[in-house]
């Protein structure tokens, strides 16, 4: 090969990785992650959670979630090494749990005089009833699992995809729910922050409260 | 620090004695684990802290302990940005530790949830980063509370810690952990 052709050769792979790169990073831009729209006011919760909750928990901790999930992918895209990578895992895991959490449980909930609290009807009360009796007594177990959780963490109604029963699990921090084996219905967040400026140390009654602005009919879009 | 005495901790404290008086559930053993955590945790944590006006909260109360740290990791303030760096990498609740490891080295580490100091290290310093040890004040703004609790530290009490005092405190409780 002369050198000629191979300075061309060269030169036309170099112009292919770099349209390879732009492509690359369109997609990186088109891929980025950002805060859904929230389907009511800040304020509609209350008197169940009270607007500054819901802004603070809105704008700011889901915010840092997308930030931080965005921020890790754009580094693991330009990680070079495996090493570096899985070094990132966590921090992908962590804050991409955190939006994919948040954005199923912002649709779980919606104002008392709208759909909030209004049991849920069909083949999910059905299926409530078959595992725990009565809506009350599953809300009781769920609100027991909640309590026990010892740290941060998520508490949710979810459908196995395999047998199609119904079951409570809870998850620490961030981790989100294993979706190959459950299908989230109902979520509950039990960090901290989900509750502290209103209900302070009385989780209890958070865990009381929130039942009034559960939307079931997102639940049951979920569950069929 | 009303709410976090009285309410957390005397939470800890209650469930502790509930689940040690009353050892029959089949999660006693974590019940016993995460409260009797949350008070050797908190214990050490209300002696770490003093008044920003106290003697106890210069560091020149802790001259073993500055040289120690400057010794392992450059500078004071190289220790302040590695310690609070790894206070806000916490995913969850948890605690950040300043420790004297087993061979008498200075570490930092983090524990999760109520988990305690193990391993024959001693714990000289704990940071809480539970939300309720700071949300009413700072809310999501935690880089804040790592950056003014500094302000309150009692290296006094970090000193006496470092120099051994502490050797056998909770010891029955930390066996049934």
């Amino acid at each position: 090969m002369s050198v000629a052709t191979s300075a061309r050769s060269m030169l036309v792979r170099a112009s292919r990785a770099s349209s390879i790169r732009s492509l690359g990073s369109l997609t990186a831009v088109r891929s980025k992650y950002t805060l859904p729209d929230l389907p009511y006011d800040y304020g509609a919760l209350e008197p169940h959670i009270s607007g500054q909750i819901m802004e603070v928990h809105y704008t700011k901790h889901h915010q840092t979630y997308v930030n931080g999930i965005n921020d890790a992918q754009e580094k693991f895209a330009a990680a070079s090494t495996p090493a570096e990578k899985v070094a990132l895992t966590s921090l992908i895991k962590f804050h991409g749990g955190g939006h994919v959490n948040h954005s199923l449980f912002w649709e779980n909930l919606s104002p008392a005089n709208k759909d909030g609290g209004d049991p849920p009807s069909g083949a999910l009360a059905t299926a409530i009833n078959d595992s725990w009796g009565s809506l009350d007594n599953f809300k009781g177990k769920m609100n027991t699992a909640l309590a026990g959780i010892q740290g941060s963490g998520w508490g949710w109604l979810v459908k196995d995809n395999t047998t199609g029963k119904l079951s409570i699990i809870t998850m620490p921090n961030q981790d989100p729910v294993n979706t190959t084996q459950f299908t989230p219905l109902v979520g509950i967040d039990a960090w901290e922050h989900a509750y502290y400026l209103q209900y302070k140390n009385v989780k209890a009654d958070y865990f009381k409260a929130i039942w009034n602005v559960i939307n079931w009919k997102t639940a049951e879009k979920r569950f069929s | 620090m009303e709410l976090h005495h009285s309410k957390h901790h005397a939470a800890y404290v209650a469930n502790l004695n509930k689940a040690i008086s009353s050892p029959t559930s089949a999660n006693t053993q974590s019940l016993i684990h995460f409260n009797g955590g949350g008070h050797i945790n908190h214990s050490i944590f209300w002696n770490n802290l003093t008044p920003a006006s106290s003697p106890e909260a210069a560091k020149s109360a802790a001259p073993t302990l500055m040289q120690a740290i400057e010794k392992k990791f450059g500078s004071f303030e190289d220790f302040q940005a590695k310690f609070g760096a790894m206070l806000l990498g916490i995913q969850g609740s948890g605690w950040g530790w300043l420790v004297l490891k087993q061979g008498a080295e200075l570490d930092i580490v983090t524990t999760r949830d109520q988990d305690i100091i193990t391993d024959g290290a001693t714990a000289l310093i704990g940071v809480d980063m539970w939300e309720h040890a700071y949300y009413l004040q700072y809310l999501n703004g935690k880089a804040a509370y790592v950056e003014n609790i500094w302000n309150i530290i009692n290296w006094k009490y970090a000193e006496t810690r470092l120099k051994g005092d502490v050797q056998g405190e909770f010891k029955e409780l930390k066996a049934m952990l």
